[in-house]
């Protein structure tokens, strides 16, 4: 069923009896075109844009728990593409533009919601490098527009200008950025998909590849062998224990992220804000809530939780912009398992065995890379050739001396 | 997390600063400088890694832990020897 106002209205007045579940639970079939490891937002949308731009539709998304139960479910939902290198600044700018059409695109709500990221600077030297990156993203075609002290207020009068160590002297503003509902967008894609006679097919855990001769034949999983033509993994979290059943080993590190969620306040934030001086961002929910993050823990990690002392760090991050919020009871905390690359940037690439191909190594940035990542996959699985954003994205950057590296903090995942 | 310092006892994660994985101390072999620098294990389960007691005595570390619980179960002066 299409969704739209008269369907809401139809349904509303004969007792909502009409909706159905928004996509099948197929038994696997025996063999797809193509299968994708991972039935979160990458995988999913990846699914979606094999059906919509490349017309593959026999496809299966193989998903170990249920559809959307990685990060895509337990992130801090921010979209932007204010990002400095020419690598992955049009990466981001072509998926901000597809979250920008997205809704119509797969005709679901995603409440993508383009309220504004704000990166607050507290330093000359910070203004300089802002204005050079504000240029970079303008170069790129996106937008970015630097605000001075007095234009930051006029935005956010309740921030914390005079603190004796971070001052604010400005701001770094895209105002194109934003938030997005970020379960919406993976039961979004997986609708899609499946409208398109995409198969998801849950609770179903690769085991192994079944590789011949060099090349990829399909995926053994606890539901039985399903054969591909080409495989695909979206695996992000657990990539390494993915590809390391195909041999390979990743320039991966895997860390936990904590993020934290204000009990529901009337609208006190407008857009995304974050901290230049240490590292906080925080938005405000559409339910009210203060959604706030910060630093990785800094080891590794598949805990899915993590420590005091990264709590007290972001807290205290808090409260040097943000007073107001130490008067805001804290609901609760989460966390989840970042693919950290030694770049901070992400791969998606072939692999030496034919026909198989990955996509990790989101780092913290995985959710607002969904769209973009999903078309530029779909394009290198359907087509063999890499997606122009996405070409330096390659696994072998490394070794051949091209990393993607943002922060130029070099070799150590837990600095990016 | 309280990490066992040999020197300091028990002391809490603040303390301390993460490197990484404990096979860094193994210098690469001729010709395996990338995968040296940029491929990890990076497994789900036990790991020998580099902690430094920063904030304590200041010495290097090799705390043996679940990465997937995070229980400890060992730290011990890294030494000449882990360096293989």
């Amino acid at each position: 069923m299409a969704y739209s106002f008269l369907s809401i209205l139809r349904e509303g007045l004969t007792g909502n009896r009409g909706w159905k579940p928004v996509w099948r639970e197929p038994e696997p079939k025996p063999h797809y075109d193509v299968v994708i490891v991972g039935g979160g937002g990458h995988g999913l949308a990846t699914a979606w844009y094999l059906a919509r731009n490349h017309g593959i539709t026999n496809v299966a998304v193989v998903e170990k728990g249920y559809l959307g139960s990685g990060n895509i479910g337990r992130n801090t939902t921010i979209i932007r593409s204010n990002y400095l290198l020419p690598g992955n600044e049009p990466f981001y700018e072509q998926s901000l533009k597809l979250w920008e059409g997205l809704e119509q695109d797969i005709n679901y709500n995603a409440m993508v919601s383009q309220r504004g990221v704000l990166n607050l600077c507290h330093s000359d030297a910070q203004r300089d490098a802002y204005a050079r990156r504000g240029n970079a993203i303008l170069m790129a075609g996106a937008d970015a527009e630097l605000l001075d002290r007095e234009g930051v207020r006029t935005l956010c009068p309740f921030l914390n200008f005079d603190d004796e160590r971070f001052p604010i002297t400005g701001g770094l503003l895209q105002r194109r950025g934003g938030t997005v509902r970020h379960d919406a967008v993976a039961w979004g894609y997986a609708r899609a998909a499946d409208g398109r006679g995409v198969d998801l097919i849950q609770n179903c855990e690769v085991t192994g590849f079944r590789i011949e001769n060099g090349r990829v034949k399909g995926v053994e999983t606890t539901r039985g062998f399903i054969g591909a033509g080409k495989v695909g993994m979206a695996a992000a979290g657990r990539a390494g224990q993915v590809a390391a059943m195909a041999g390979l080993r990743l320039p991966i590190e895997s860390h936990v992220l904590q993020a934290f969620v204000s009990e529901g306040l009337k609208p006190v934030i407008p857009g995304v804000i974050t901290f230049g001086a240490g590292h906080f961002y925080v938005s405000q929910s559409d339910k009210g809530g203060l959604v706030f993050g910060g630093d990785i823990d800094m080891y590794n990690s598949y805990a899915q939780r993590g420590n005091l002392p990264v709590v007290q760090d972001v807290c205290e991050g808090a409260m040097a912009i943000l007073p107001m919020l130490g008067r805001a009871k804290l609901l609760r905390s989460w966390g989840g398992i970042m693919d950290m690359s030694m770049d901070g940037s992400p791969i998606i690439d072939r692999t030496p065995v034919d026909g198989l191909f990955i996509n990790c190594g989101w780092c913290y940035g995985g959710f607002k890379a969904t769209p973009a990542s999903g078309w530029c996959f779909a394009h290198l699985i359907a087509t063999g050739e890499p997606h122009p954003n996405a070409a330096e994205m390659r696994l072998d950057r490394f070794d051949r001396g091209y990393a993607i590296d943002e922060r130029g903090a070099g070799p150590q995942p837990n600095l990016h | 997390m309280r990490i066992p310092c040999p020197f300091c006892g028990p002391r809490m994660l603040e303390e301390f600063v993460y490197l990484g994985d404990a096979a860094l101390m193994r210098r690469p072999a001729e010709g395996a400088t990338c995968d040296y620098v940029f491929l990890r294990d990076n497994p789900a389960g036990r790991h020998r890694e580099l902690w430094r007691h920063e904030g304590g005595c200041g010495a290097w570390l090799v705390v043996e832990r679940d990465v997937t619980t995070h229980e400890i179960f060992g730290a011990a002066l890294a030494e000449a020897r882990d360096a293989g």
